[in-house]
């Protein structure tokens, strides 16, 4: 299973590319949708990169609790361990 | 009182050239745009030929969020938009603040809606299709992007008329501001170029086979015409009331005088002389011109053997013999639902320079085409007012009069 460290720099690359931001903006504490400046239609995108990338589909259920980047590499280590 | 409609900006891109300024240069020097597209031979296509035209990069002008719902149609009609709002001295913030609406041409986004099948078929879940399908996939999806783009709010619809689309989308345009009902409406047409488009169009064995040749496959009006080549891009026009253009100090660069339209009523594919006759007719008599005033016909001619003639008698039964005539798709090929709108920036362009495009490849006539003046070289001549016709699949026909306001 991937570590976290391993997660976070898989999550950096696929997320600054498909959003296109800085990978400098993706910080643990930072807020996921403000940096990524996500809308309604965005978290469909962000459902597409992530199966693409780990091979899991998440729901909208999933993302419940979901702030901060931090939260969001524990619910893929979750999902990861899960598999 | 009924409002003169004019035309203040133009925006092109297509085989011929990337913007107005390759396109005049391309169109002065008869230079095809046609290519063989190997590709097309392995998926079973009796012809490969096809104008080209590449993917823009939209990246250095549009978010990420403003691309996901694009594709080609709407990514070229971003293109011919873009320019032409920047031609008619506008801006979006210029735009948003006005009764500016689009009405577009597009009948096909066929190669958006097989790579949503595609991925749907390999990964069986509807999300995993992602966010910018359902808007590339519309046939609307020219409209949709380019009203939210450019930050419109005046009237918002796609026409879908086949390959008099373009054609139709600026007759609409123009009747609207004529009424008094818009200030200003964006106007064209858009074709995709690949190959899943064009598939069905050529399974009825309908397109040119001169694959050895690629320039020299498309013929219009030729007697060795032997179907014609697909094409795609987008053209836009601004149409504008004559009171708003001159308010702005905008530049005008002709006077959309009449749209003639008609419908066979006959067969779903064939062209119909009769169809025709009261197009052209109608656009006259809305114009307000006799046949004579017509300095050049921008036909809608398209490389087959049976529509070039139905045309070629059509020209000849309403305006005469001596009237310039060509067929810009002997360069362009066929661009179908963009086809109605490029013709009309075509000849704004010609007009605007002073010549007549050639109809490349017209070598011989057949007994028909040689009733009319087809000019096969380009040809140094003033154009006060032109025509420009397209007919379409299920018996749709659209003919536009222009004017240079001098």
């Amino acid at each position: 299973m991937a570590s976290r460290d391993e997660i976070i720099s898989t999550v950096k690359e696929f997320l600054s590319e498909e959003f296109e931001v800085d990978k400098s903006t993706i910080e643990p504490e930072a807020n996921l949708q403000e940096t990524l400046d996500l809308d309604s239609l965005d978290y469909v995108d962000l459902v597409v990169v992530i199966e693409e990338n780990f091979g899991f589909k998440v729901t909208g259920e999933d993302f419940v609790g979901v702030v901060t980047f931090n939260d969001f590499y524990a619910l893929v280590e979750k999902k990861l361990a899960e598999k | 009182m009924e409002n003169r409609v004019v035309i203040t900006g133009i925006g092109i891109y297509s085989c011929l050239g990337e913007n107005l300024s390759e396109v005049k240069d391309s169109l002065y020097k008869g230079r095809s745009g046609i290519i063989y597209d190997a590709p097309r031979k392995d998926m079973g296509f009796r012809s490969a030929l096809t104008g080209m035209v590449k993917d823009p990069d939209l990246k250095p002008f549009l978010t990420r969020r403003q691309r996901m719902g694009m594709h080609q149609p709407a990514m070229y009609a971003y293109m011919s938009t873009k320019e032409a709002v920047e031609n008619a001295g506008l801006d979006i913030d210029q735009l948003s603040q006005s009764e500016t609406g689009v009405i577009f041409g597009n009948d096909s986004t066929a190669g958006s809606i097989m790579e949503t099948v595609d991925k749907l078929r390999v990964k069986n879940d509807t999300t995993l299709l992602g966010s910018g399908a359902i808007f590339q996939n519309m046939n609307c999806s020219v409209n949709m992007n380019i009203s939210t783009i450019f930050k419109l709010k005046g009237i918002n619809f796609t026409i879908s008329a086949a390959c008099a689309s373009g054609s139709h989308s600026i007759g609409m345009g123009y009747l609207l501001i004529k009424q008094g009902l818009q200030e200003r409406v964006i106007c064209g047409g858009a074709q995709e170029i690949n190959a899943t488009a064009m598939g069905s169009f050529d399974g009825l064995s309908v397109f040119s086979d001169m694959e050895d040749n690629p320039t020299k496959a498309s013929r219009p009006f030729d007697k060795d015409r032997n179907g014609l080549v697909p094409g795609g891009g987008a053209a836009t026009l601004i149409l504008e009331s004559y009171e708003s253009a001159v308010k702005r100090g905008a530049p005008i660069l002709g006077e959309l005088m009449g749209y003639g339209f008609s419908s066979n009523g006959d067969h779903l594919s064939n062209p119909n002389l009769d169809g025709q006759h009261r197009s052209l007719n109608m656009a006259l008599k809305q114009a307000n011109v006799k046949p004579s005033d017509i300095d050049y016909v921008s036909a809608h001619a398209t490389s087959t053997p049976v529509g070039d003639s139905i045309e070629a008698q059509a020209i000849h039964d309403i305006l005469g013999s001596k009237v310039g005539v060509s067929s810009t798709k002997s360069m362009t090929g066929h661009e179908c639902w963009m086809a109605g709108a490029s013709e009309v920036v075509y000849s704004m362009l010609m007009m605007e320079n002073d010549f007549i495009a050639p109809n490349i490849n017209f070598e011989n006539p057949d007994e028909i085409s040689a009733k009319i003046n087809i000019i096969a070289e380009t040809k140094e001549q003033k154009i006060d007012t032109f025509l420009s016709n397209s007919f379409g699949f299920g018996g749709t026909n659209s003919s536009l009069i222009v004017k240079k306001i001098k």
